[in-house]
This record gives C-alpha cells, structure tokens and sequence, in this order.
C-alpha cells in the first residue's frame, strides 16, 4: 500500500479526465483542431464575433462530438462505480454490471420500448413515451440483477461460480429476448439495436447527455454514504450486522442504485462490458480497497478510460466506427482471465477468494 | 445484567435450542461448552442479537435486546468470530478502525485513532499495523480482530458495563496466541466489560473461566461455578468422553486428560 494521499489520486485523476476529454473532442471523422475548438466555445458564450454561426464544423461540435464525449465520461462512471459497488456487495472481485446480467437486462428493457413502445402507450404516448425507456431499462436491469443474486447468495454466502454460471443463463436470456425484438421490429432502424450487445455511443445527444449526466451524478452522490457500510461488509454480512449495519436493507439499496445507473447508461449506449470489471481493479492495485476511495476514483478513472476507448473506436475505422464494446471486450477480457486465474490460485493455496 | 428468559430457537420443525432461562452475572468471564451441534453458536448468536429467538426474551440492563437500535448494539457489544474471509487487500490499521465506525461518519475523530492504538497496544500487535491484513498469519489476523472487537466497545470512562462475545476464538491459535486472547480478555473483566466465550478445551476454559455452562443437544445441562464441580461423570454426559481428574493441590486448578 503506498503513501500517496487519496487527494493526490483524485487530483491527478481529474486533471487526466480533463486532458483526455480535450483531447477527444479533436479527433474522430472530422478533425477539430484546438483553435477551432476554442473559436468555437468563444462564439458559444459571445466573447469572439461569430461570423458564420451555422458552420458545419461547429454544428458538428456542438451537435454530436461535444455531447458524445461527455456522454462517454458519464457512462464509463457509471460502469465503473456499478462495478466498484458490485465487487463490495458480493465480496468479490471479478463481478461486473456485464457479467451479473445488470447491463443484457436494461437492454432487454430497452429493446422492448423501442419496439413495443408505441403498440403499449397508443394515445398518451406523447406523455408518458419519455419516461418509458428508463423505466423499462431499469425493470430488465433490477430483475436480471436480483435473480443472479438471489441464484449465487444461498446461505448467506455468494458462490461465485453459481453466480458466473447463473449471469451466462441471465445474459443469455436477455440477448435471446432483444435478439427477438430485433428480429421482429418492422422499422429498420429498430433492426439496429443487435449493435446494442457491442455498445455504440453513436446515438449521443443533449437528452441523452443530461438522462446519464443526472443518474450518474446523483447515483454516486447517493452511494457515497454507505460507503462505510461497505468496507464493513468486507468482514462479512454478520459481521458488518454486529457493527450495526443493517445488512440486507444495505444490499437492496445498493441494488437499487446500482441498476438505476447502469439502466440509464445502457438504455443509451448498448451494453459496453468489463469497464466495471478493470476500473476498480485497477484501483484497488494502485492505493486501496476503501470503498469511499474506489466509488469517487472509479468515477473519475472509468470517465478518462471509456473516453480512450471511445477515440480508438471513432480513430481506428474512420469515417465509420467501430462498436466500442468490441474493444472494452479485447482489453478487458485477457484482464478478467488474469484476476480469474489469480483467485483460483489463491483459493488452492487455501487462501479466502472462494 | 444480560439475561435470557424462556428463550428457545428452531428452524422449520428442527429446534436448536430448546427453551432456557439463564442470566449473566456482569465483569465475569463465562464460558460455554459442549460437543458440536450442542446448540453454543445458537445461543451466543441469540444473545448478541444477530438472530431473533422463536419464543421467550433477552434482556440487557433490563432492557429488551430488540428494544436497541443496531447503531446502539454495536457501541454496547461486541463478537469475534472464529475466522474471516477477507476478498481484498486492505490494511491493518484499516481493519482496526472499523471497530469504530459505529461511533463516526464520515472521518474518524482523533479519540478514535487515540482508542484503536490503545486496543492494538493492549493486544501487542502494533507491529502488524501497517501491513496488509492478508498477507499475516491465521494467529497475527486474530490479533487484530480482537483489537478492533476490543476498539468497538473501548471502555474509557467505565461508564457502562459493555460485553464481549467470542466465538471459538482460540480454535486454530497455538498454544502463545491462545493464552495471549484469553488473558487480554479476562483483563477486561476489570474494565467493566462482561466476557461470554464458546471454547472447546476444558483445561484452558477451567483457567480463565468464572463459570462455565455446559451445553448438549441444544440445552444448557450443567452450570459450574466451582471448578470441584467438574467430575468424571459430568464430562462424561456432556461430551461422552472417558477422562480422569488430576487435582495437584496447593489450590491449584485441576488438570483434566482424556
């Protein structure tokens, strides 16, 4: 455990997260450069004279590259303080929004507004259409979510490999039902939501900026009070029960939260896996298990993380793009092997990751 | 001080512990023993009030035990369990503070640091403090479980009579480590706190104990208050064992073989 002081990391962190989102909001099919972009935002707030104020490289900026980036930062928190609590509440450190089924079942939910949507609402759709996509991305995430719980928590204790076997059947599930939605959708560009098991942020815009912007925010804000209550839950549930925590009102909590986040973030992106997985992983590694450390850290590291992964997949196939999943799946999966392979090792040498 | 009335405990149709009215006398070391499945984890679980009883009352300074919030529990009692699995890295020091979280929210106060170095100082384990928890040894992480139970219910102005719970604490601690966790805990009999401990060798319980309750098939069979109450017969109902009874003299205790 090294002397750095947790400020130092949240310092350096946010000035990273800073730098790479300037940084993406150059790059992509169109190049901005940083002149430009600050010309732009000069024009924005009035301080440099906007001669052509419907420019295409500006509306550009404005419309889709702007929005798209801090969406990405937003996202990539979100995922990342999923995983972080997720580890804490099941004592384990290979659990994830992606593996748990939290991330497949919001898609379900979404898959389904976006096909069903308007047959289920008919007249007042104009009316309750908006709120209809998070609220179904959130039901398929919380179900997805207590079932994989409730199959791999029996007797008090999390299995993990019931809980690996019962997210691959939830996960399953879940991508047979949006695969079905997809295959029946009449309107072609519902077809288009398979992308949604690879993850795309391609659909950014300002709605979508302040849906994730808002849950994220308030999500962490909201987590960061049990944070104590977490670290307790290292020592057990008991355990934590004899510090005066209730446990199982803790749990549902942090479920509920939990899946809130990460509804609102798939019912925009797609399911994008393992982000949650590496951030507080890598956290953990570098300074410290502390819960209150992890969720405001994983924040900040999964923002900067998400982001590079959003340019390498705006970069690499240019003008097109590549789905950002594929590429959050190639870095993070050789990483899940590793830690996976690491606790099967430690449990043969009678060490305490079962 | 903490007394149970007419308490009795089942799952389903199977009864754990069957109804038992017993009380504990405050600042005594009492321990409990009995073969497995004699129904001590039950009984201790119900006492500290983890598990509800199916029937009957606990009382503690005549006060229902369900009458307490957790949050107050937590600052009045305390339990060490036999061993903890802990997924991830974290420090000593760390695992000693959570004794007090019941007692700060967000940053621990400089009273709470002052207490964990006096609990850790108490269980000579200020060496371990900076290290990570999950590269000590089984005797070492006991040390500094019982330093943070001991940091939970710290008694600093002996204000209130506070308990501890142990829970087969000396079960894999060798014979150094053993000795060290019980005598700490008897110590604190003079700190107004009241010890309740499960234990399995009759010779280290017949050491340290005042009393000693002697379980079986979820009944509480025997309660020694004497160390001359301990025969041959009774141990072999208890545990079903054959033994003999040294007695050395000089008002030393008596040394039991199997």
């Amino acid at each position: 455990m090294n002397k750095l002081s947790f400020r130092f990391y949240y310092i350096s962190l946010s000035i990273l997260l800073l730098v790479s989102l300037i940084v993406s909001t150059r790059v992509g099919a169109v190049d901005i450069s940083f002149q430009d972009i600050i010309s732009f935002f000069g024009h924005k707030l009035g301080f440099i004279p906007d001669n052509n104020p419907n420019s295409i490289p500006q509306a550009l900026f404005f419309q889709i590259r702007l929005p798209r980036v801090i969406l990405c930062a937003f996202v990539g928190a979100a995922l990342s303080v999923s995983g972080a609590l997720m580890q804490a509440m099941f004592r384990n450190p290979i659990v994830e929004p992606g593996l748990v089924g939290t991330s497949s079942g919001a898609a379900l939910g979404a898959a389904f507004v976006f096909v069903m949507g308007k047959t289920i609402s008919g007249p007042f759709a104009d009316f309750i259409g908006p709120f209809m996509l998070p609220f179904f991305a959130f039901l398929g995430g919380l179900i997805a979510t207590l079932l994989v719980y409730r199959l791999s928590s029996v007797f008090g204790k999390t299995n993990v490999n019931t809980m690996l076997l019962a997210g691959i059947a939830v996960n399953a599930l879940a991508s047979g039902g949006t695969g079905f939605f997809s295959y029946i959708a009449r309107d072609p560009q519902a077809r288009s939501i398979t992308f949604w098991n690879l993850g795309t942020l391609s659909g950014a815009d300002w709605p979508a900026v302040e849906l994730v912007g808002i849950s994220t925010t308030a999500g962490i804000l909201i987590c960061l009070r049990y944070s104590k209550a977490l670290n307790a839950l290292l020592l057990g549930e008991t355990e934590a029960g004899y510090l005066g925590i209730n446990t199982e009102k803790l749990k549902m909590r942090i479920i509920l939260i939990n899946t809130f986040i990460v509804a609102m973030a798939t019912s925009i992106v797609g399911v994008i896996g393992f982000i949650g997985l590496i951030v507080p992983h890598l956290l953990r590694m570098m300074k410290s298990s502390d819960n209150r450390f992890l969720i405001i850290a994983s924040a900040l590291l999964g923002a900067i993380l998400l982001n590079m992964a959003d340019m390498v997949s705006r970069v690499i196939v240019a003008p097109s793009e590549f789905p950002i999943g594929i590429i959050t799946a190639f870095v993070g999966a050789p990483v899940f092997l590793f830690i996976l392979i690491r606790n099967s090792r430690k449990q043969q040498q009678g060490g305490f990751y079962a | 001080m903490l007394k149970a009335e007419n308490i009795l405990f089942k799952v389903g149709d199977k009864i754990l512990l069957h109804e038992t009215s017993v009380a504990f006398e405050e600042n005594r070391f009492h321990v409990i023993m009995g073969p497995n499945g004699a129904g001590k984890s039950t009984l201790l679980k119900l006492l500290a009030g983890s598990e509800k009883p199916s029937g009957g009352k606990i009382f503690f300074h005549e006060k229902e035990i369900n009458q307490f919030s957790r949050k107050e529990l937590a600052t009045v009692r305390a339990v060490l369990s036999q061993h903890y699995n802990i997924t991830f890295p974290i420090s000593s020091n760390d695992m000693v503070m959570m004794g007090r979280y019941p007692y700060f929210t967000t940053v621990p106060s400089k009273e709470d640091k002052e207490i964990c170095k006096k609990a850790t100082a108490v269980m000579q384990a200020e060496e371990l403090m900076n290290r990570d928890y999950n590269t000590l040894s089984g005797g070492e992480t006991q040390k500094i479980q019982m330093s943070r139970i001991l940091a939970q219910i710290w008694n600093s102005e002996n204000n209130q009579n506070k308990i501890l719970f142990l829970d087969e604490p000396v079960s894999h601690l060798d014979m150094k480590y053993q000795n060290q966790l019980l005598r700490v805990a008897k110590e604190m009999c003079q700190k107004n706190i009241t010890v309740i401990a499960i234990l399995h060798d009759i010779n280290l319980s017949l050491n340290y104990a005042d009393r000693i309750l002697l379980m079986k098939q979820g009944r509480i069979e025997y309660e020694i208050n004497d160390q001359q109450e301990i025969t041959v017969p009774v141990i072999k109902d208890v545990f079903d064992v054959d033994s003999k009874i040294i007695d050395p003299g000089n008002g030393h205790r008596p040394i039991i073989v199997f």
